[in-house]
């Protein structure tokens, strides 16, 4: 049907989509406490496990120390976790089970709305993590500072990425449970295998290759790189193309879907 | 009078199903308009289309003069929709509740406070401002609800089954304000399973069927052109049956009960007590479950 539009048409989305970003808010802001201290634990563990435990057996990783090495890693990691269990699991609970889209809806906005909203919110997910994170990490010492500020846009755009990545498996996934799917067949390998932990080359080409074409994170942990060490390399336009590319795709499709899935 | 909302030739199916067919009807400014069918006749879908968020298949429909196709934030800035499922915001209290809804109607934060306040009152929730929606009653819920429908001081408010579930004292709430929402001018459409509800609420409806309309009316119109204005209950006995045929009076075998619809009840018990050999006969006033019962049958449906 034309009125229900392509999968790639360009949605129509009217600034009413930040009422639903506010209302997020003001939900996350009533319970500030709880959704503080993750993030924050998190790079605590993140940095003395991984950096000073296995970092005393590594030492240096292409002249850098181990720790400064997986630094940009673990915000990379978080604004991946951030926005894209937001917008899984937190958008799936409250489009299937608070019915929270369908009384939306019913004012002034229009679903496309509603899941703009929610995708930037899922964004705005990211940017708190990685914000709460990085005074930890410049504590540590092993960012480098003004550069490594950067970080904090460049978690809204990957945050973009992983909630628009989220929102398309919330649209077409059957119930709650097979949200686990991409979480464990997509997220958690990609944690592993995106040049987090150890360069791409160590692996065979083949896995590099996959790691550079098909998974987000290899590219955002590419530039949190650049900003926290700080050096640019020559990944950089290609890392900002595809990531832009890829952001623009992924928030387009999902809200097709989502608007196929809840517009009958 | 000015028609609020005007429908012509509208169908709405679902991939191959049915679900309204070509229906017609029209709802004027200050009317009560009812919707009644038994479940899956096609009154939800018919909401959803008029509310703007499920589009119809063909047909014209216009609600304020404008096409929800292509004006769906017109014409929703300006209707109030209390829904079948209760859908209130489990993270907000219920003042939080009405508050995030009116930011979705762009009003005024200090003019939302005040709209607030005055809702909890018209619905008798000022008490429970502050708490979780989790904490209501059943009842409370529905009129919480209410309140949010009322937030952006709807010109037509759309009930679907608005007292579902609820208590005597509730329902009678919810009827008093419905009422009151009539006399300043509001137009209300409601859909309900309740026939009681309907026949003291509506001022005109509609019985739905299989996605078409039955008949249209007023209840007291429908229930004396349906049916008549009493019934004469019998038991149901085979005397009782070889009897009323023997007479030629049309009846009606309902479960353990004989029923006829007349307009002479007085004259036909009289009658009915003389010739046949039958120890109760009760009269009542023939109401509009008679009609939707003689129309829609005694099948139950899903």
């Amino acid at each position: 049907m034309s009125k229900q539009g392509h999968l790639w048409s360009v949605p129509r989305i009217s600034r009413r989509a930040g009422r639903v970003w506010r209302r997020n808010f003001d939900v996350f802001c009533k319970t500030w406490k709880v959704n503080f201290f993750p993030p924050f634990v998190e790079a605590l563990l993140y940095l003395t496990a991984i950096g000073l435990g296995i970092g005393t057996y590594v030492g240096a990783l292409d002249g850098v120390p181990y720790i400064n090495y997986i630094a940009p890693a673990i915000l990379a990691i978080t604004a991946m976790n951030s926005a894209f269990f937001e917008c899984t699991y937190g958008s799936y609970v409250r489009m299937y089970y608070q019915k929270s889209f369908d009384a939306i809806i019913a004012t002034p906005l229009s679903i496309e709305d509603v899941i703009a909203g929610e995708i930037l919110w899922g964004a705005t997910r990211g940017v708190i993590s990685v914000t709460i994170m990085l005074p930890v990490l410049v504590a540590f010492n092993v960012v480098s500072l003004p550069f490594s500020l950067l970080a904090i846009p460049l978690a809204f755009i990957g945050g973009l990425m992983f909630a628009g990545l989220a929102m398309c498996f919330t649209a077409i996934t059957p119930g709650i449970d097979t949200l686990n799917y991409p979480s464990f067949l997509l997220i958690t390998p990609m944690m592993l295998f995106s040049g987090t932990f150890f360069p791409l080359s160590v692996l065979p080409v083949v896995f590099q290759d996959i790691a550079l074409a098909f998974f987000p994170l290899t590219h955002l942990v590419v530039l949190m790189r650049m900003v926290t060490l700080p050096a640019a390399g020559p990944l950089l336009p290609v890392s900002l193309a595809w990531i832009l590319a890829a952001t623009a795709v992924f928030c387009i499709v999902s809200i097709n879907l989502m608007r196929r899935r809840l517009i009958v | 009078m000015t028609a609020i909302i005007e429908a012509d030739d509208l169908t709405k199916t679902y991939n191959d199903m049915v679900a309204v067919s070509h229906i017609r009807f029209s709802v004027n400014k200050g009317e009560i308009f009812g919707f009644l069918g038994p479940n899956g006749a096609g009154k939800t879908t018919t909401m959803r289309m008029i509310e703007c968020v499920s589009p119809r298949t063909s047909g014209t429909l216009r609600v304020f003069g404008m096409d929800p196709d292509t004006d769906p934030a017109g014409i929703k800035q300006r209707i109030g929709v209390v829904p079948q499922e209760t859908n209130l915001d489990p993270d907000f209290t219920c003042a939080g509740n009405l508050l995030v809804y009116a930011r979705y109607f762009d009003i005024p934060p200090a003019e939302a406070e005040a709209r607030v306040k005055n809702l909890l009152e018209f619905v008798a929730l000022t008490e429970k401002r502050d708490t979780a929606i989790d904490k209501l009653s059943g009842g409370m819920k529905r009129r919480l609800i209410l309140a949010r429908a009322l937030i952006n001081n709807p010109d037509l408010l759309i009930l679907d089954e608005p007292t579902i579930g609820l208590d005597p004292q509730a329902r009678h709430l919810i009827w008093e304000r419905l009422r009151l929402l009539r006399t300043q001018g509001n137009t209300i459409l409601m859909t309900t399973h309740y026939l009681d509800e309907a026949a003291r609420l509506c001022d005109r409806l509609v019985i739905m069927d299989h996605g078409t309309f039955l008949v249209e009316g007023a209840p007291a119109d429908l229930v004396r052109e349906q049916v008549g204005s009493e019934i004469v209950e019998m038991d149901n006995t085979p005397e009782v049956i070889a009897c009323l045929t023997d007479l030629g009076v049309p009846f009606e075998a309902v479960g353990d009960q004989v029923q006829v619809a007349t307009d002479a009840s007085r004259e036909l018990a009289k009658t009915l007590l003389d010739r046949c050999k039958t120890s109760r006969v009760s009269t009542r006033p023939a109401t509009l479950e008679d009609v939707f019962l003689k129309l829609t049958g005694r099948t139950l449906r899903e």
